[in-house]
């Protein structure tokens, strides 16, 4: 396939795995920032082609895990509002909230459906004036844009009957937040491709230079990986700290303006609580006073939340990169896909997910003989 | 993809024109159930079984082994590109009956239908039964037909029974598989999956993908007259390549290592998934087979299996080993390895 078995290419991994090998002097810890890069790594094993060392772990950038629990308790609450229907994208559906989950409530007759865009459920809202369509927006800036764009077009249009949940979150506020935080043992990142194709690399010269980390925009095939991590080997061991586009085939210095433009109309920059981790300030978007009307939050009142998080699950300090998955005592036991304590054992992101499903059950194994 | 309209072209549609849609009364028992066999049905599937209309199709018996299967199909939409429930209902049992080393013979089928239904659908859907059971070569020899009110179904269900032949010498099963042994696939995966969520979600490809369906008995019998001892078979359908490979390590109780660069997945297919986020090795098939075989015997099995278009993609995967029993694992494109898992439920689309 074009643009994409190149980067799957077993020759160049192996000469891209054996530079690293003459790089690396010393153990270095590198975050892969976004769960896409996770799931790749694991699914392909970028890991295994690795010298002893050289470490790598997950950042907080799987959208779904860091979803607030207040705000899946609410989503759950308005999903099981009469003549609502509630539109969300599949791997929301399964993340549980306090008591339940939107599967739950879907089969005990919620309309809970999945959409594949903000766009589609707009259309739900066109065909059914007599009902209120609601849509979970959250994500990252990747999905922002679109999301933004569909309470545009409702606002244009003077759709009454569509709102947006809105939780989306920002990744630079998360990574200067990791770089800050105690305990932090990250020096070097790769930054979420997807992310810059909408943002531009503009972001990130100021972070690296104030934490001094190296910080490399990376794409999601085993070669984008295995060369971001190579670049920022290279600086690491160098003792340098830029940021360098290992992505160029996508992301560029401006991003899409197109893009930032409708996300600069319809959003507001605002602190946000992010899942397992805390709030962090300026680190995600809220509607802007002049669409606060398409808020679902406001035009649905559901009462005070009462959020119960679950003490075993240790999403959280997976999510800032202090500990793997396995090191997490409930991982596998008593938390899996089908028992799920948190987002990240749920979510086609979590890291926990991936582990699990790729059969990593104990640290640095191969992931054979710990399945086994 | 228009879902076909109209009954024109059936033997005697007169009366069931006079009933456009599907009414109570067509599950009923009376006259209007009567009509439904008569110009429906009975000319559809037409054979001396079934012809009879007795309670139950009396059939002869070959001495030996019978294998039985049953099946149920919801599926949505109803017509889909390269087939419809019709061809689905006939081909899933007809491929059970095939995996267990069976010649199908006689399938039941009962339909579950809901009020306003179109009769022309129904016509369509029944067509394409005949035509599917015709070129797997099996009679519907019996059946039945029940009305649920508007609201309470979805269109059209099919469920279908059947029973085969298990000829003598044929030990196929998926306790079977030992350490040494070829893991080959029929063709291309994911195919099905992903053609019906083109249509059922909207989404545009930029080529249209069509379902594989297709039945797979003529392949099954291929490789046993190439006097393959084929140890397990399975058509991987839903939870895809994955479940059913999962499914053979463990009732074996052996492992397998497959190549993930051989594993055939068209490119269409693969560009989909990459988009949505799924995995094609989790997707449903409805036209392919895995067969486990002797590795001495892989070349002639390979063989047989591309003697026929519907195996011409065949390829081997993988082997069976005695190590990390019940787990699959795949050797990554750059040469890391992973674990094969059982797909959790439905596969879901993800965020970004």
């Amino acid at each position: 396939m074009k643009y994409l078995d190149e980067f799957r290419d077993g020759a160049i991994a192996r000469a891209l795995a054996d530079e690293i090998r003459q790089i690396v002097t010393k153990p270095w810890v590198v975050m892969e920032v976004c769960g896409g890069q996770t799931h790749s790594i694991l699914r392909n094993g970028v890991d295994q082609l690795l010298p002893e060392g050289v470490e790598l772990v997950h950042g907080p950038g799987c959208p779904v895990c860091v979803t607030p629990l207040e705000v899946i308790d609410r989503a759950l609450a308005i999903a099981q509002k009469p003549g609502v229907i509630f539109c969300s994208f599949g791997d929301m559906l399964r993340v549980p909230g306090s008591s339940t989950d939107l599967f739950r409530v879907k089969a005990e007759g919620a309309d809970v459906r999945i959409v594949y865009s903000p766009l589609d459920a707009l259309t739900l809202a066109r065909r059914d004036r007599d009902r209120q369509v609601v849509f979970f927006g959250i994500g990252f800036e990747t999905t922002a844009p679109a999301n933004a764009m569909a309470v545009k077009l409702a606002s244009d249009e003077g759709l009454d009957n569509f709102s947006m949940l809105v939780s989306h979150v920002l990744v630079p506020p998360a990574i200067e937040a990791i770089c800050r935080s105690k305990g932090n043992r990250v020096q070097g990142f790769l930054a979420a491709g997807h992310v810059c194709t909408v943002m531009g690399t503009r972001q990130y010269p100021a972070i690296a230079e104030r934490y001094g980390v190296p910080i490399v925009v990376t794409g999601f095939e085993p070669i984008d990986l295995l060369e971001g991590i190579r670049r920022a080997l290279v600086q690491l061991e160098r003792g340098e700290a830029r940021v360098e586009n290992a992505y160029a085939r996508v992301v560029s210095e401006e991003g899409n303006p197109a893009a930032r433009a409708v996300l600069d109309e319809v959003f507001e920059v605002t602190d946000q609580s992010w899942r397992g981790i805390g709030r962090i300030p300026q680190s995600g978007w809220r509607l802007a006073p002049s669409y606060r009307g398409f808020d679902a939050a406001e035009r649905f009142d559901v009462g005070a939340i009462r959020t119960v998080e679950s003490p075993e699950c240790r999403s959280g300090e997976v999510l800032q990169g202090l500990i793997t998955p396995p090191e997490c005592a409930a991982f596998g036991t008593v938390c899996t896909p089908r028992t799920p304590l948190g987002a990240t054992m749920v979510s086609s992101e979590g890291a926990c997910a991936a582990y699990f499903l790729n059969g990593r059950r104990k640290r640095g194994t191969n992931g054979v003989a710990a399945h086994a | 993809m228009p879902e076909p309209s109209g009954i024109d072209g059936w033997t005697c549609p007169v009366p069931l024109r006079e009933t456009p849609t599907i009414v109570m009364g067509h599950g009923g028992g009376g006259r209007l159930s009567s009509e439904l066999i008569e110009h429906l049905f009975l000319p559809a599937f037409r054979n001396p079984a079934l012809e009879a209309r007795g309670d139950a199709a009396v059939m002869e018996v070959p001495s030996g082994r019978l294998a039985f299967s049953t099946d149920a199909h919801v599926v949505r939409p109803l017509f889909f590109p390269g087939g419809s429930i019709g061809e689905l209902a006939v081909y899933g049992t007809v491929n059970d009956l095939a995996m267990a080393g069976a010649r199908p013979m006689h399938l039941s089928a009962s339909f579950i239908l809901e009020e306003g239904f179109p009769m022309g659908h129904l016509s369509a859907i029944v067509g394409r039964m005949a035509e599917a059971a015709k070129r797997a070569k099996v009679a519907i020899v019996t059946g039945d037909t029940k009305v649920v009110e508007r609201g309470h179904g979805d269109g059209c269900y099919i469920t279908t029974s059947g029973i085969g032949e298990v000829p003598e010498g044929r030990l196929v099963g998926p306790d079977r598989a030992r350490a040494g042994d070829a893991v080959l696939v029929s063709g291309t995966i994911g195919d099905h999956g992903v053609a019906i969520l083109s249509v059922r979600e909207g989404l545009e490809f930029e080529s249209e993908i069509v379902s594989d369906l297709a039945p797979l008995s003529d392949l099954v019998e291929r490789l046993f007259s190439a006097s393959v001892a084929v140890r397990a078979m399975r058509d991987p359908t839903r939870g895809g390549l994955a479940a059913t490979l999962v499914e053979i390590a463990a009732r074996s109780g052996v492992g397998m290592v497959l190549d993930e660069e051989a594993v055939p997945v068209r490119s269409e297919v693969r560009g989909a998934c990459e988009l949505l986020g799924l995995d094609p090795m989790m997707v449903a098939n409805e036209g392919k087979l895995v067969a486990i075989v002797p590795e001495d015997q892989a070349e002639t099995a390979l063989a047989a299996l591309r003697s026929l278009p519907i195996g011409r993609e065949a390829v081997r995967i993988g082997s069976v080993v005695a190590e990390h029993p019940g787990t699959v694992v795949m050797k990554t494109s750059i040469g890391g390895r992973r674990v094969v898992s059982l797909p959790m439920g439905e596969q879901l689309p993800r965020i970004c």
